[in-house]
């Protein structure tokens, strides 16, 4: 579905990105890890268009998208979330998940002006979908909460609610259990796996969290100072001594 | 306390420094040359009291500081915090009614001077609340709003001026001008980062009106353009034949076909009458634009504008096109500018390109920030506050541009909100079952 | 090219010079504070204005008094406007920014703004809004060219000018490369969280940047004062957007850019009103910023900006 071939970054002298290639398939949960720095979070920005590769090329469900503007490719059904979490932090709960179905939503302005049964319709349509995520990340009860002013973990929850109301085919998560403790982490395990299997949307992630990233992926990409180190199924990951080499350091 | 004492003396030579020669030194013209009169007393009183209560404050710093915290505590940092989210809801929607029922009835009472400042306050607000969609909504820092308010005043000017327009054809020209204006600015200053934005636009702004000054054969230059008609009320005639009649609010009727106001009801002529048609007209208009952008904060549009604000690169992740959402406030914005120009033209009968500086933006700005960003009730406050204190104390005239670039300061320090902030729309959720 | 052409040409490159110089000094300060706190200073064609305020009055007293030795008059003048300006410099950041500084972008900007205004109309409070017309100081001046055409001229004012302004941009590069003070400055301007971790007063780097902008822009204020003897509340507005025009053109953030910014929009204002137009020279001004920030928005000399997501 989403296939990455050999993909670079050079920003000025700093080769950021080199010849990372990598493979999602439908229904699947595919990881990225490596060391600090190692050039993950630039492939996530290059895949979501927010960067443009200097080389190589991507396709996604069959069409080239490395090309493309940032937005066009998450209309294409691809979204993201930050490593940073970004809300919109004075917009409420329920008005961030609104804002992510723009698309869904009839933008004609005179038809919100004067509020036509297919406006509201939609409309309703579109509140509906957002309270059934509410409940599914536990934040019903935040609904009319500004955003900012929720837990940390509620937020990183919304932020991936926020990307499902868009009724993507991949989700593209950039380390959600950072700054997590080990029960919302085992939350957004369930969450994710549930993602997977109830609304066929593959998952790529970058994570730190070992426990989280070997229970879940069904295959790893290694990369290591931007280049692929190694891939695989977990077990083998886990086994395959370049890689413990570059998590332990040469001793 | 002791610690303070040098840089309270530092402090007090600054401010000697920074009154002293202009405020207590005035430069005069003699002759070809000039010369130095020394200020009165009372200006010498003023710059040595200004220094002590420097030194003074300076000195006594953490004791000020100690008292003033313990004074913030023992306030409620909210009074109406206490209510819950539907509450204020419901209240600032009648306060909104409550506004509007008052400015509907009041001009049974008023004098002729004051609705005619109540007009000027609603040109105002309507200024204000569309530059709120441009700052307040959307986040963009536009300085150069006075342009597209110029743009609106002139196409009528001009429309009447060359073709003979009346002021109901020239509304919506003037509108989608302004609108088109927006829209052709707006294109090229869509990737600038935020303060790039702002003085971007400020030049566009000056760029407008030194063509305004300059192509003389046109716009008159300087000398502007006068004699332009105020608005007719159109009316419905059955006699001698049903026709529908525009009626004028002069003592008789300047256009071909046209009947004064007095004579079509069978009144005495009163020229008051003009003075209150023009407020309801600006009334109407006003209601108009608080309802549209209303409507617009709560659609998809207006979530986006906001959004945008918040936080850019979420909202380009999740397949928003800021280029849209930019040009659509900003197109929108003007095009409220755009009616209020065209309204100011017809009521002052005259425009130049006086009226459209720098600083006539920068009060727009003022409005919304004082205000509160994004808040309709703030703009509506601030808007009168604005217009109405000046005209108060007259004495106070010429300190009112310096209390309102003072004002803009100290709203930021202390208040960046704003009086009355936006307060989120409570959306209810209908569960599906 | 015949001779009375070249030596037209040339005059209108040494009044650009002459018009460059003076907004390279303002724009020093306008690219220092923005390369220190990242904020536009939009106050600081104030304190110009003011600075010429303050030598118009310095060299009035004098005269009064009965001195009028060149040398003395001009530096007194210089002195004391380069202290009130850089009490009005020190001031601004202190009352206006300093309590705004880590909020949003827009917020200290908006304050800039009121400052301005409230800038303008405190002089105007205190010195009236008419123009005050001063007789020039520094007469006459070099002509080349036949006596019976087109002839160039270069006065001793601008030759004044651009002595002053060249020393002070010498000493300006040598106080930044060389002296504690800038060093610090250096530092802050790359990272300023960092700096305070390494004990660096950043209040007071940000302080000093603030009077070295003030005290550059007072020396703008006394020779366009002196070059031109004409003084109103409202000169500082214009001359602000014009020498923050040649900011960014040069690159915000770096000095040398400020420099090269301010000579070619000084050229390209004299050169338009010279060949084209005077009623749309501020048109170039304008147009040529909103084209810079178009289209390199990181001005001849800046460095990129890379978007960190």
């Amino acid at each position: 579905m989403l296939s990455v071939n050999g993909i670079s970054m050079q920003f000025g002298g700093l080769l950021a990105v080199n010849g990372v290639s990598l493979e999602v398939n439908q229904d699947e949960i595919v990881s990225i890890i490596g060391p600090n720095g190692a050039g993950k979070t630039t492939v996530f920005n290059c895949i979501s268009g927010f960067y443009r590769p200097t080389a190589g090329a991507i396709t996604f469900n069959g069409q080239a998208i490395h090309n493309l503007p940032d937005f066009k490719i998450s209309r294409l059904g691809m979204v993201r979330t930050f490593q940073h979490v970004r809300l919109f932090n004075k917009m409420t709960v329920i008005e961030n998940l609104l804002v992510a179905q723009h698309r869904h939503l009839n933008t004609n302005l005179l038809s919100g002006l004067f509020k036509t049964p297919a406006y509201r319709r939609q409309e309703d349509k579109a509140m509906e979908r957002a309270a059934y995520w509410l409940r599914k990340v536990d934040l019903l009860e935040f609904a009319n909460r500004e955003a900012g002013t929720l837990a940390y973990g509620q937020q990183r929850r919304l932020e991936i609610a926020r990307c499902m109301v868009t009724e993507p085919d991949i989700l593209l998560l950039d380390e959600p259990a950072a700054g997590l403790n080990p029960r919302e982490t085992k939350d957004l395990d369930e969450l994710i796996l549930s993602i997977r299997h109830c609304y066929n949307v593959s998952v790529l992630l970058i994570e730190h969290d070992m426990g989280l990233v070997m229970g879940i992926s069904d295959r790893i990409y290694v990369v290591n100072q931007g280049t692929p180190l190694a891939s695989g199924a977990p077990d083998d990951i886990k086994a395959n001594p370049d890689v413990i080499k570059a998590y332990l350091g040469e001793s | 306390m002791r610690e303070n004492l040098p840089f309270a003396i530092f402090c007090a030579l600054v401010t000697g420094a920074l009154s002293v020669p202009l405020l207590g030194l005035k430069l005069v013209s003699e002759g070809t040359s000039l010369a130095i009169e020394g200020a009165d007393a009372e200006t010498w009183m003023l710059i040595s009291g200004g220094m002590l209560a420097v030194f003074l404050t300076q000195l006594f710093k953490s004791q000020l500081s100690n008292g003033l915290s313990g004074i913030k505590q023992s306030l409620p940092a909210n009074p109406v915090s206490g209510l819950s989210d539907q509450k204020r809801g419901q209240l600032e929607k009648g306060l909104l009614f409550l506004v509007i029922g008052l400015a509907i009835i009041w001009p049974f009472w008023a004098s002729r001077g004051s609705i005619d400042l109540a007009t000027l306050v609603l040109i105002y607000v309507m200024l204000g609340l569309g530059l709120n969609i441009v700052v307040g909504l959307a986040g963009l820092l536009d300085l150069g709003y006075v342009a597209f308010y110029a743009v609106g005043a002139y196409s009528y000017a001009l429309l009447y001026q060359y073709f003979g327009f009346s002021f109901w054809a020239a509304l919506p020209i003037a509108g989608l001008l302004a609108a088109l204006f927006g829209f052709l600015l707006g294109f090229p200053v869509l990737r600038l980062r935020g303060d790039y934005l702002a003085i971007v636009t400020l030049g566009f702004g000056e760029i407008i009106r030194i063509f305004l000054n300059n192509l003389t054969s046109l716009t008159g230059g300087p000398n502007g353009i006068g004699s332009i008609p105020k608005p007719t009320m159109p009316a419905v005639q059955f006699e001698p034949e049903f026709d529908i009649v525009q009626l004028e609010f002069s003592r008789r009727a300047k256009e071909e076909g046209n009947l004064p106001f007095h004579e079509f009801f069978g009144l005495d002529y009163d020229s008051a009458t003009k003075v209150v048609f023009l407020y309801v007209l600006a009334l109407i208009l006003c209601l108009i634009t608080v309802f549209v952008i209303r409507r617009l904060t709560r659609m998809p549009v207006g979530r986006a504008w906001e959004a945008l604000r918040e936080d850019e690169i979420a909202c380009r992740s999740l397949g928003l096109s800021r280029t849209g959402i930019k040009l659509s406030a900003f197109t929108l914005g003007a095009t409220f500018a755009g009616f209020a120009g065209c309204f100011f033209a017809a009521r002052q009968s005259f425009i130049s390109p006086e009226s459209f500086t720098f600083i006539e933006s920068a009060i727009i700005l003022a409005i919304v920030v004082l205000g509160g960003m994004g808040s309709q009730l703030g703009v509506i406050l601030a808007a009168t506050l604005m217009i109405i204190l000046p005209e108060l104390a007259r004495e106070f005239q010429e300190y009112r541009m310096l209390l309102f670039g003072l004002m803009m300061v100290l709203m930021m320090i202390w208040r960046p909100q704003g009086l009355l902030p936006m307060k989120r729309p409570r959306i209810e959720l209908k569960e599906a079952a | 090219m015949n001779l009375e052409s070249l030596l037209y040409f040339i005059q209108q490159l040494l009044n650009g010079l002459t018009l460059g110089s003076a907004y390279a000094l303002i724009a020093i300060g306008y690219t220092m504070v923005y390369g220190i706190i990242g904020m536009i200073n939009f106050a600081h064609g104030e304190i110009y204005m003011i600075g010429t305020y303050v030598a118009f009055l310095a060299i009035t007293a004098l005269a009064m008094l009965g001195i009028e030795y060149l040398p003395v008059v001009f530096l007194f003048a210089l002195m004391s406007s380069v202290l009130v300006s850089s009490a009005f410099g020190w001031s601004l950041e202190r009352v206006a920014y300093r309590p705004l500084r880590g909020s949003n972008r827009l917020i200290p900007l908006i304050s800039a703004i009121g400052m301005s205004i409230f800038l303008q109309n405190y002089v105007r409070l205190g010195q009236g809004s008419r123009d005050l017309a001063m007789p020039s100081l520094v007469t006459g001046g070099w002509t080349f060219g036949p006596e019976d055409g087109f002839q160039a001229s270069l006065s001793y004012m601008q030759l004044l000018i651009f002595v002053v302004t060249f020393v002070s941009m010498t000493a300006l590069t040598l106080f930044i490369a060389r002296s504690r003070m800038g060093k610090a400055c250096r530092a802050v301007s790359q990272d300023i969280g960092m700096a305070s971790l390494l004990g660096i007063n950043t209040n007071r780097v940000i302080s000093a940047t603030f009077v070295i902008g003030a005290a550059l822009a007072a020396v703008a204020g006394v020779l366009l004062g002196m070059q031109y003897g004409v003084a109103n509340p409202f000169i500082g507005f214009i001359a602000g957007l014009k020498a923050f025009t040649a900011a960014v053109l040069g690159g915000i953030g770096s000095i040398p850019g400020a420099m090269l910014g301010a000579m070619i929009l000084g050229i390209a204002e004299s050169m338009t009103a010279a060949y084209f137009t005077t009623e749309y020279k501020d048109v170039v001004a304008f147009g040529l910023l909103v084209l810079i920030l178009l289209f390199r928005p990181t001005g001849l000399l800046g460095k990129p900006e890379v978007e960190k997501i």
